[in-house]
């Protein structure tokens, strides 16, 4: 894997988790602080391990039982439609059809739930904030251990994109112990644009190359190798600025049409 | 089977997402692009032509749901 496909691999998987860690982080934060922290990070702990479990489980399953075609086919296919998803709401929140992620609000809305339910103990902790921290580490960390297994088993480096997953939780985990409070400073919606870029890049490159499969059984290949890459990312960069631009004005002929049906004598 | 349909709804949610026609639009490009490698119609132009098909298609998904907005 050449250096580029390196760095791409570990900005990619950096880019993504360091999004979904923050997350996680304002749940866990938000426990912290309404339900007890001993509760909270009980519950986050609990999550990781499980989540590292999985991940062996998964990886290991992944690796051993796929054929490199048929992983990329399949995993190709999951992360480009994983990522077009990212897109989609990316260039939906840039366009103004749809509301901005905000970390305060989500932060404000755990809180309120928080301080509204009843307390119960188990085990010498309360409960309700340890499942809801649980919870919340682990379906964030369930999107991370996907990126970091697709990206790592196709780019045949695993240990690049683990490594560039845990740098991004120890950061977002160091960040908000000392802030205590969500991190809505960091560009989360901006994060997200650059993160469902890179994932659909590599899912079409991948997904595309694993069509392979049934045609001789061997990867297809783009024109000019892994240089396509750039070319396709810079292809859906603009093709999304692109879709920016117009979807405003397809939804305003959209209201304005559906307007004029209701105003039209029946 | 509340956890079947628990694991169901997560997968679900997580892979599909909000849209599904995302995921068809995906699917469909996808095995069209099969279909153009296999006919040897375009050759040298049928893998860059699948990309190209993904994106169309995407935006096509993308126009159907604003407009049903």
């Amino acid at each position: 894997m050449g250096n580029h496909a390196v760095w791409g691999l570990a900005s990619a998987t950096f880019a993504a988790a360091f999004v979904e860690f923050v997350e996680a982080a304002t749940i866990v934060l938000a426990m912290a602080l309404t339900r007890g922290r001993r509760s909270a990070l009980a519950g986050a702990g609990a999550a990781l391990v499980a989540l590292v479990l999985f991940s062996a489980v998964v990886g290991y399953s992944l690796a051993t039982w796929l054929p490199r075609t048929v992983l990329q086919l399949v995993v190709g296919t999951l992360l480009l439609i994983f990522g077009l998803q990212w897109l989609r709401k990316a260039i939906l929140r840039s366009a103004g059809l749809m509301a901005r992620h905000d970390e305060d609000s989500a932060f404000a809305a755990q809180t309120a739930a928080a301080e509204a339910a009843g307390h119960r103990n188990r085990f010498g902790l309360d409960w309700f904030g340890f499942v809801v921290s649980f919870k919340g580490m682990f379906l964030e960390g369930v999107e991370v251990v996907f990126i970091v297994i697709t990206f790592g088993l196709n780019a045949g480096d695993v240990p690049v994109a683990v490594a560039a997953a845990v740098c991004a939780g120890l950061i977002v985990a160091g960040i908000g112990a000392v802030v205590a409070r969500p991190l809505s400073a960091v560009p989360e919606n901006a994060l997200k644009y650059a993160v469902g870029l890179l994932l659909t890049t590599y899912g079409t490159f991948w997904a595309v190359e694993g069509l392979g499969v049934f045609h001789g059984g061997s990867s297809l290949h783009w024109p000019g190798g892994d240089w396509a890459l750039v070319v396709i990312l810079a292809g859906w960069l603009i093709w999304s600025r692109v879709l920016v631009a117009l979807l405003p004005h397809v939804r305003r002929k959209s209201v304005a049409a559906n307007l004029d049906r209701l105003g039209s004598p029946a | 089977m509340n956890l079947v349909r628990g694991v169901y709804r997560f997968g679900y949610d997580f892979i599909v997402g909000d849209d599904w026609k995302i995921a068809v639009a995906a699917l469909l490009s996808l095995a069209i692009g099969l279909t153009l490698i296999g006919t040897d119609v375009l050759p040298g132009y049928a893998v860059a032509l699948t990309g190209a098909l993904i994106a169309v298609s995407f935006a096509v998904a993308l126009v159907v749901d604003v407009r049903r907005r």
